[in-house]
């Protein structure tokens, strides 16, 4: 039998979860934020959405945790409707996301204590994930006391320890210097390894969305303007120069 | 001399400062426009509040007030930590309750003194009853104020991470107005004393305020003053309680480098 910090740090993880939008308005009636697009999430992949600002990026995520709800359209998540958030999409935001009154292991073990896990157990899966990420040692320590980079190591943490089907990511890495950015993505592929989970991640970052996506969605004007493929294997040292050209011509 | 020391030291002179003035007043009967003559001096007042002080009609007077104060504060932040929460969170629940409120709020607790006195069989539960309503409406109004001001995003995080209203509120919205509470509490304890008071000296038998106003009709002036004292004590020490204990439970929030306030 195994632990649930086995199952969660490890590839057991459940199967991704795949989204389909179905004719999907966001906003409201006059201020529509993006007019009827359709988009598959296929279980397991890691979809980047790219676009400028005000392009929808964040409203799109929001819909898909359910935080949302279709001005028009639908939106399927493993063939079901969304109509409210779930534990089995877990989003990361951008900053501030940790409850300031809670430790680093009250926080990862939030989802935990949700779900009416043991003590004993929780602690265990805690324990396994804050090591994961770098923050060994740091389990008493309040989200005051941690740097941003730290505050997002935390939060990544709290978001997998649940195994969740699908992790929503709301620009995760958007307020840190370029230096923590990039151990940032280091870590968040290195994790990514280990699990089945669908990963939807916003950024206005070509070259993140570059190393990190299978596939690119690129916003604009209320719409998708193009979905583009990023062959593997994702290697931050690979040459991208011409998919990169192409996705900032589309921006 | 560290700050810290200078600053204790100027406290202290301070305070011997006023207690000097007021002797050098009471003691030459100064009749400037302010009449001191009828006034105690230090030692007349001390006397008394050590003759006071032996007696168990002051510690019974004393334990009277705090009953009394306890009560109806206990019962005004229950009540007004509920009511503001369910106000600032279902917008049912505030059309319906908060006109009503907002119809009373302005009324000085004091004001219901003829009502609680036809409405309580006791004068007892009517004085409790006041202190309740003087605390209930600075500890609701910041209740609801804290929670209407908490970012939506903590709420976003708990409930992506599968919580429902209740874990919300458990984890979201009681920690996270807790410095705006403690505000509120801070307040409702000021306004509850004032009221325990006043009403005290109104209907009551036993407890601060009936003693003080007593002693002011026996012309027994030395005793007045021993009675504020009294007051003034009680309030101190029960707003530090609660100080002591907001900050305790705030410890998470960012705190200004070196702040000791």
């Amino acid at each position: 039998m195994t632990t649930l910090a086995q199952r969660t740090t490890t590839a057991e993880a459940q199967a991704g979860l795949g989204f389909h939008l179905e004719a999907l308005s966001l906003g409201y009636s006059r201020d529509l934020v993006l007019r009827e697009i359709e988009l598959e999430v296929v279980p397991g992949e890691v979809l980047v959405i790219v676009g400028s600002s005000g392009s929808g990026k964040s409203t799109l995520l929001r819909s898909l945790a359910g935080l949302l709800r279709p001005y028009s359209g639908r939106v399927l998540a493993g063939g079901a409707e969304v109509a409210a958030t779930s534990g089995d999409r877990a989003m990361v935001f951008q900053d501030d996301g940790l409850l300031p009154w809670r430790t680093v292991r009250r926080n990862v073990e939030l989802p935990l204590r949700i779900r009416r896990i043991p003590r004993r157990e929780r602690a265990a899966a805690a324990h396994a994930w804050i090591g994961r990420v770098g923050l060994a040692g740091s389990e008493d320590k309040l989200p005051r006391e941690l740097s941003g980079g730290m505050r997002q190591r935390v939060q990544l943490a709290r978001a997998l320890v649940g195994a969740p089907r699908a992790v929503l990511m709301d620009e995760p890495f958007g307020a840190l210097d370029a230096q923590t950015r990039a151990q940032m993505q280091r870590l968040l592929l290195d994790v990514l390894r280990d699990t089945r989970a669908t990963v939807v991640f916003v950024t206005h970052d070509v070259d993140e969305a570059l190393l990190l996506a299978d596939r690119v969605v690129v916003l604009e004007r209320q719409g998708i303007r193009s979905v583009i493929e990023v062959p593997g294997p994702r290697d931050p040292d690979a040459d991208r120069g011409e998919l990169r050209a192409r996705i900032l011509e589309e921006l | 001399m560290g700050a810290r020391r200078w600053s204790g030291v100027v406290k202290v002179a301070s305070l011997l400062a006023a207690a000097g003035l007021w002797q050098l007043l009471t003691v030459t009967d100064a009749r400037l426009w302010l009449t001191f003559d009828r006034l105690p001096t230090l030692d007349e007042i001390a006397g008394e509040a050590a003759r006071r002080l032996a007696t168990s009609v002051f510690y019974l007077d004393l334990l009277q007030s705090l009953v009394r104060i306890l009560t109806g504060f206990g019962l005004a932040a229950v009540a007004g930590l509920a009511v503001g929460i369910a106000v600032a969170r279902s917008p049912h629940t505030r059309d319906v309750v908060l006109p009503l409120l907002e119809a009373l709020r302005p009324i000085p607790a004091i004001a219901l003194v003829p009502v609680a006195i036809l409405l309580f069989p006791t004068d007892e539960q009517g004085i409790v009853f006041i202190t309740f309503v003087a605390a209930f409406f600075p500890i609701m109004v910041s209740t609801r104020h804290a929670v209407r001001a908490l970012p939506t995003l903590w709420e976003d995080a708990v409930k992506t991470l599968g919580g429902g209203r209740r874990h919300v509120l458990w984890n979201v919205v009681l920690p996270g107005i807790l410095p705006g509470l403690f505000g509120g509490l801070s307040v409702g304890m000021g306004v509850a004393w004032i009221c325990v008071i006043s009403a005290e000296m109104i209907s009551g038998e036993f407890g601060v305020g009936y003693r003080t106003w007593q002693s002011y009709t026996l012309v027994d002036y030395p005793a007045v003053i021993v009675g504020m004292i009294t007051i003034g004590l009680l309030g101190w020490l029960t707003s530090a309680a609660i100080e002591l204990i907001g900050r305790k439970a705030t410890r998470w929030l960012p705190r200004a480098e070196g702040s000791t306030a």
